[in-house]
């Protein structure tokens, strides 16, 4: 058995020993440590998958919520016992496993990994060990009017993004003129497809049949749109493992212990042994053709550039209308919480610290989710709406803070002077505050413009999700990352020196 | 009717202590009463109840035919109480974002409702009148002292009030302009308004004050003409506030 050594110890081995000072010592340090070594378990195979994915894949098991359950977490413990070692699950976001992988955070990863040419370049991929085939799945009223994508012009198509599937939208969105929708998990668009959100949804036949169990009245279209295989992914240097697992899988599916595994969770099909059959004679099938052959980085960002732009309008305009929003909100709730009976002053205390105290991502799930039995807001609206009602408690506090800071002389003077307590306010109190709030609203329009990129839950396509869709095609996140980060400061950046160039006006009067 | 000010047995109290213990006296149109005493004697605090700043506990409080009563706070807003009394403060309080001109102007165009050119031609009037025309475009934070002081009358007197409160107007002005404010003030009093002044400096107060009073504890404890009762003091609590201001 192989002792896998930490990363890098290798390097760190050459560099020590290769000193001339103390050879000896660390000789002896190292004698020691291998005999140790020698007698310890073999370390375990650290395999990694999401298990909010859910079945059949990978699910926290119903009886036992610390262990995993799913035919991926079988396959692994399959490959590990093969190998001679413990499987030892790691949990990892499904979006994140491929720059983990190549990080090398884990041995090994299995969750309904699809086979793709992005995926090839970047990393050690196994043979494939299921063929799923990309079906379309409509509410059963439409069964007959949406049998394919070309039926679909001007509809709005869901999947997961950043999957073979989306790729397949964004052709067809060329091609047949659909609104291409990108979720981050593969339930809610099924949930919106049954509410009217979207009137389709593009995704693996795996998981459109768990979707059609769990939810009466969708139907999944016959034929497939597209071929795909699920692999294992492993960091890109790990080829000698790759090459056992490769060998440890042919061998399951000569034996049948894949196919029982297979069975056990209701995915067996006829397509099947045909993979296998092919696979066992070392025919490893192409990756789908869906996504274009991969280009070169600068290619690719060119390709990527205008949507990388289109998703950056949205992020702007979404930040400016929801910290609109926020201002005249927090504008009120301030007013509210200075001048306001002990009523109002409780419940708006109260608004602030509940929407202060719990996440925003909570808030936005349950306005785009939880609200969705009462009123269906589109994405963008229940984004901007939570945005906005998020930052105004914050903005609130800020002009609290602004009005109490106006100096009570300021108010003895407008009192003396007969003005009324709004006349006060607007004459004399709010214009004064305005220039202590201008500094720190002006601050947290920058952080709008990064918190919006939390709204990619609402599948609203902005900059941050964009980016990720363009890393993950591209296997990197140095290009696309660099890119996102130069709009976001071109975006920022005027922003903070129109801040400071209005405070500075206002400091000095005389200059205008 | 000649009455703009008529105080009586004016009480004060501030938790515990009893700020003003029984004030009483008037101040009739075209006089300017001074009102001197140690820190903490209650002028200030008279002052504001006078303006309705604060409310007070006892007494009565009569501004021309308002009267106001005691334990009621006045709600802010158009009140005929604001047509009678304007204040000076001590520290000016002009509205920092407001222009010298935008400061006199704001009352009379929106409680007065008075047109903007109409509030803007008598606000450069006033302004001119009292010497800082010029500086009808600054900010109050590029005011001097004195000239700060000026922009604050004016706002008081844009609304044309009957009684003027000025709270220690003398305190941040070298002589020179403080004998022209006592000059300016005597012509304010001579047109017929009734002024009611804080001080500390007793030549002030004997060339420019028509009455003195001394408020000492929180009782007014003589009165009379400035030079009768300053120069042969017969309280100890006036001889200890005129060695005060020789030190």
């Amino acid at each position: 058995m192989t002792r896998r050594l930490p990363r890098g110890s290798s390097s760190l081995w050459r560099r020590v020993a290769g000193g001339r000072v103390g050879l000896r010592v660390v000789a002896a340090v190292a004698g020691v440590l291998a005999a140790v070594r020698a007698d310890a378990q073999p370390l375990p195979l650290k395999w990694a998958g999401d298990s909010e994915g859910g079945a059949p894949y990978v699910e926290a098991d119903p009886r036992d919520p610390a262990r995993v359950t799913g035919l991926d977490v079988e396959i692994a413990e399959l490959i590990a016992g093969e190998l001679g070692r413990r499987a030892q699950f790691v949990q990892v976001a499904f979006t994140s496993l491929d720059q983990s992988a190549a990080r090398g955070d884990f041995d090994l990863a299995l969750d309904g990994i699809e086979d793709t040419p992005a995926r090839r370049a970047s990393l050690a991929v196994t043979v494939p060990y299921y063929e799923f085939r990309e079906v379309l799945t409509v509410r059963a009223a439409d069964a007959a009017r949406f049998r394919s994508l070309a039926d679909l012009r001007g509809r709005r198509v869901a999947t997961l993004g950043g999957t073979t599937a989306y790729e397949l939208l964004l052709t067809a969105e060329r091609e047949h003129g659909v609104a291409a929708v990108s979720y981050d998990d593969d339930v809610h668009p099924y949930e919106d497809l049954l509410n009217g959100r979207v009137d389709a949804v593009l995704l693996d036949n795996v998981i459109a049949e768990r979707s059609m169990r769990r939810m009466p009245g969708l139907a999944t279209q016959p034929d497939a749109v597209a071929i795909g295989h699920y692999v294992g992914i492993l960091g890109p240097a790990q080829t000698q493992l790759r090459d056992r697992i490769d060998g440890i899988l042919r061998a399951a599916m000569t034996d049948g212990r894949l196919e029982a595994i297979l069975r056990r969770w209701l995915v067996w099909n006829d397509d099947q042994p045909r993979l296998y059959a092919r696979i066992v004679q070392a025919a490893v099938p192409a990756p789908p053709t869906a996504a274009a052959p991969r280009a070169s980085g600068w290619a690719m960002a060119r390709q990527y550039f205008p949507w990388l732009l289109a998703a950056a309008a949205m992020t702007l305009v979404l930040s400016c209308l929801s910290m609109a929003l926020a201002v005249c909100l927090g504008a009120a709730i301030a007013i509210g919480r200075v001048y306001g009976s002990h009523l109002v002053r409780g419940l708006l205390t109260a608004y602030v610290e509940i929407v202060r105290g719990t996440p925003i991502l909570l808030q936005l799930f349950v306005i785009y989710y939880g609200l969705a039995s009462v009123v269906r807001l589109p994405a963008f609206v229940a984004a901007l709406i939570g945005l906005g009602l998020n930052y105004a408690a914050y903005e609130s506090e800020i002009y609290r803070g602004a009005l109490l800071a106006v100096p009570r002389g300021q108010l003895d003077a407008a009192r003396v002077l007969g003005l009324s307590a709004w006349q006060t306010l607007r004459l004399v109190r709010a214009p004064q505050a305005l220039r202590f709030a201008l500094a720190p609203t002006t601050n947290d329009f920058v952080a709008m413009l990064k918190d919006s990129s939390l709204v990619s839950v609402l599948t609203v396509m902005e900059l941050t999700k964009q980016t990720q869709i363009f890393a993950t095609n591209l296997g990197s996140w140095v290009l696309p990352g660099a890119l996102c980060a130069a709009l976001y400061l071109a975006m920022s950046l005027p922003l903070a020196h129109l801040a400071r160039r209005l405070e500075a006006r206002w400091k000095a009067p005389e200059a205008a | 009717m000649s009455e703009a000010l008529d105080v009586r047995s004016l009480h004060v109290r501030r938790g515990p202590r009893e700020v003003l213990r029984g004030v009483t006296f008037r101040v009739a149109r075209g006089r300017l009463v001074a009102l001197m005493g140690l820190s903490g004697s209650g002028k200030s605090t008279l002052l504001r109840a006078v303006a309705a700043l604060e409310p007070f506990d006892a007494g009565e409080i009569r501004v021309g035919d308002v009267r106001l009563t005691p334990g009621v706070r006045r709600v802010p807003g158009p009140d005929p109480l604001r047509r009678e009394v304007g204040m000076v403060f001590q520290f000016h309080h002009l509205f920092e974002h407001l222009t010298a001109l935008d400061n006199v102007c704001l009352a009379p165009r929106h409680v007065r409702h008075r047109t903007p050119d109409e509030a803007r031609a008598q606000a450069l009037a006033l302004l001119t009148q009292l010497g800082v025309g010029h500086r009808a475009s600054a900010r109050p934070r590029d005011l001097s002292g004195g000239e700060a002081q000026r922009v604050a009358i004016a706002r008081a007197l844009a609304m044309e009030p009957s009684l003027l409160l000025l709270d220690e107007p003398t305190a941040s002005l070298d002589p020179a302009r403080r004998r022209a404010l006592g000059e300016s003030l005597a012509e304010l009093a001579a047109s017929g308004r009734a002024l009611l002044v804080t001080s500390h400096d007793d030549d002030f107060v004997r060339d420019f004050a028509s009455e003195v009073l001394i408020l000492a504890d929180g009782e007014i404890v003589e009165a009379g003409a400035p030079r009768a009762v300053l120069d042969t003091p017969r309280h100890a609590a006036t001889r200890a506030l005129l060695a005060a201001q020789d030190r």
